[in-house]
């Protein structure tokens, strides 16, 4: 009946009884979305025939895989019960770093502009995941504030300037746009990117650590679970993952100001929540997060070519986020009504 | 955590040492920043900070109660919006007004529903109808703007009393705000929000419908948010779907700085207010210097952070003293 009561035995199904649960529970949530996507796909065609073409793809594929690389990095924070709002703002500060950096050096590899997004974003992942293990802070209240105050060194740095695509060498701007075998790097990238992800939180100790965590804090770290050390470690993942995908847009888009990623948060979170990452943590996956981002890169192309306001597209996203939370906590009432009545009979 | 006389005094000093930032920062500024003593700049920095105090006087109460409301700015674009909107369609304002104020509530009243009937973290609730209620304001009127607000209405919002500094608007609001200041510290409704703050069973236990307080919360939070709207529209005499944006971190900010805690069960609103003075006119003295707006954020975000470490950093000083000083116990491993 209570809150309080129902929150324990929800989430224990996810830890008890091993993966089949959460796999059946999930594998439901993620079909889900690819029957929403397969509709949505199908009915945007028959309207107009421009969205099934090879630039329209391309362009989704592309969109996806920036939102895609932030997505798993805000799912490995939210699987520990936190959340990090600053993702938007540390892409912004990762894509004008290596802007400027392969403006003032064009000679350099690609190679070196990722490493130095990475690193970027890794710091303020880091920042974010101190101030949160030692300052015992929220990690909502943390990342709220880093939010703005990266985005503040943004600004204090870049002032009015802006990077263009005539100012960056050729070797960068082709790596947004090459492809091999027909797959952008970028999404190579993604895929890379989620498939680590994916490996290392379902079949590794690491992984299944932050899932206890999220599950029971307590529970975690009565079991010898270092929570303090994962927790700065989730951040610094989700920090970058961040970074990463700052390169990436630096790289696709060729123009880059202070205001690069502005709003990102939001859709991130949504693609985690819409792919079944839970909001309270333990439980979710990569790949549902991955879809979540499909499933809003598609909406939004698919306002544009059904000449629907683009202004729709937030409303929507903040529909889906409270749609998928509604959703969960409706799976949740029903995983621990079946395992009451189940009990009852044994 | 412990004993409560210590809480007590924390707290205690904690809104004195708020309120002795501030007068530092208004004697050092008035000093130093030129144009920020005179009565002019007073009345802008007045005016700037009355929607963060209004809309921060609910947020106090749900932050009180542990939850949170970060919609509030998208529910002031989307007032300010439909405000616009209504008047282009040639409603007079006497009647736009207080249906902006219900619109508000209605807003408000949506958070609350998710919130307190189907029991969804606040915090994920209200990250959600801030995108949907930012999304349907440009919905309702897109990036445009609707301008010819009645003179009447704009001229008494950016008016002063007589010819002083004090801008009009400030009467409703110190009306306003001990109105709230009196709820929550002097009647049952404001110790029920502590107790929902500081121990949700134990509050029911106690019979307080800690639900039905919720719900009303986000009502008034949503309600007040709308009623911002309608003076931020009417000060600038500009409706537009994106006013007030990003406001939700200066009044979350203003509100932990007050020294109300995130965690619930603790705070004061004389010290909320200080909060927002102290907020205000940091921002005030440095875009005098000429610091951009953006680059004013930094500041805003380091507050944020800075408020809510600084009691922890404090609390784990003092027990490491005291525990150092009985020599008992070796330092806690890794929590």
């Amino acid at each position: 009946m209570t809150a309080t009561k129902e929150a324990p035995v929800t989430r224990d199904p996810a830890v008890h009884s091993g993966r089949s649960w959460t796999a059946s529970v999930f594998k439901a949530r993620e079909s889900g979305i690819v029957l929403a996507l397969i509709v949505l796909v199908a009915f945007t065609a028959t309207q107009n025939s421009r969205f099934l073409s090879g630039q329209s793809i391309r362009d989704i594929l592309l969109g996806t895989a920036i939102l895609a690389v932030l997505a798993v990095g805000q799912a490995v924070v939210m699987i520990t019960r936190n959340i990090d709002l600053s993702v938007g703002s540390v892409l912004g500060l990762s894509a004008f770093a290596v802007g400027t950096l392969m403006k003032d050096h064009p000679g350099l590899p690609v190679l070196v502009a990722v490493l130095v997004g990475f690193a970027v974003g890794a710091v303020c992942g880091l920042l974010n995941g101190a101030l949160v293990r030692f300052g015992q802070v929220p990690a909502l209240v943390v990342t709220l504030g880093t939010l703005y105050a990266y985005r503040g060194v943004s600004y204090f740095w870049a002032g009015g300037q802006q990077i263009n695509a005539d100012k960056l060498p050729a070797s960068f701007l082709d790596f947004g746009t090459a492809s091999v075998l027909g797959v952008p790097w970028l999404v190579l990238i993604a895929l890379l990117v989620l498939v680590v992800a994916g490996i290392v939180l379902r079949s590794y100790p690491a992984g299944r650590e932050l899932y206890a965590m999220g599950s029971s804090p307590q529970a975690a770290q009565l079991a010898g679970i270092r929570v303090g050390r994962n927790t700065i470690a989730a951040f610094l993942v989700s920090g970058a993952l961040a970074g990463l995908a700052g390169v990436l847009f630096a790289a696709r888009f060729g123009t880059v100001d202070a205001a690069a990623g502005t709003g990102y948060e939001l859709n991130v979170v949504a693609a985690a929540v819409v792919g079944g990452v839970a909001v309270f943590g333990g439980s979710g996956s990569v790949w549902g997060a991955g879809l979540g981002a499909l499933l809003l890169t598609v909406i939004g192309s698919a306002l544009a070519v059904l000449d629907i306001n683009q202004f729709w597209q937030q409303a929507i996203v903040g529909a889906l986020i409270l749609l998928a939370i509604g959703a969960d906590r409706l799976v949740a009432v029903r995983v621990a009504k079946a395992l009451k009545k189940r009990d009852s009979h044994v | 955590m412990s004993d409560q006389g210590n809480r007590l005094g924390r707290l205690l000093s904690w809104d004195a040492a708020v309120v002795l930032v501030t007068v530092l920062v208004l004697i050092v500024a008035s000093g130093a920043v030129e144009n920020f003593g005179t009565s002019r700049n007073f009345t802008f920095l007045l005016l700037d900070l009355l929607p963060i105090a209004l809309v921060a006087l609910p947020m106090t109460f749900i932050i009180v109660t542990g939850e949170i409301d970060l919609s509030v700015a998208s529910t002031l674009g989307l007032t300010s919006a439909v405000m616009g909107s209504l008047w282009d369609a040639g409603l007079s304002i006497e009647t736009i007004i207080p249906l902006c104020i219900v619109l508000g509530a209605v807003l408000g009243a949506l958070n609350g529903f998710f919130v307190t009937m189907l029991k969804l973290p606040s915090l994920a609730v209200t990250i959600g109808t801030l995108a949907l209620y930012r999304g349907l304001a440009f919905v309702v009127l897109g990036d445009g703007a609707v301008a010819d607000f009645p003179r009447d209405y704009t001229s008494w919002v950016t008016g002063t009393i007589g010819d002083g500094p004090v801008p009009n608007v400030l009467l409703p609001l110190v009306v306003v705000a001990l109105v709230f200041g009196v709820v929550l510290h002097a009647t049952p409704v404001g110790r029920g929000v502590f107790a929902a703050g500081a121990g949700e069973q134990a509050a029911r236990f106690a019979g307080i419908r800690t639900g039905r307080l919720k719900f009303w919360l986000y009502v008034v939070s949503g309600a007040v948010a709308g009623l911002a709207g309608v003076l931020w529209t009417l000060r600038y005499s500009s409706a537009r779907a994106d006013n007030g944006f990003g406001l939700e971190l200066a009044v979350v900010a203003a509100v932990l700085l007050g020294g109300v805690s995130i965690f619930g069960g603790k705070g004061t609103l004389p010290g909320v207010l200080a909060g927002v003075v102290l907020l205000a006119s940091l921002q005030n003295a440095l875009r005098l210097q000429d610091v951009s707006n953006e680059a004013l954020n930094i500041v805003t975000g380091v507050l944020l952070i800075v408020s809510v470490l600084l009691p922890n950093v404090v609390t784990s000083a003092r027990t490491a003293l005291r525990r150092r000083s009985r020599a008992t116990a070796p330092v806690s491993p890794e929590r």
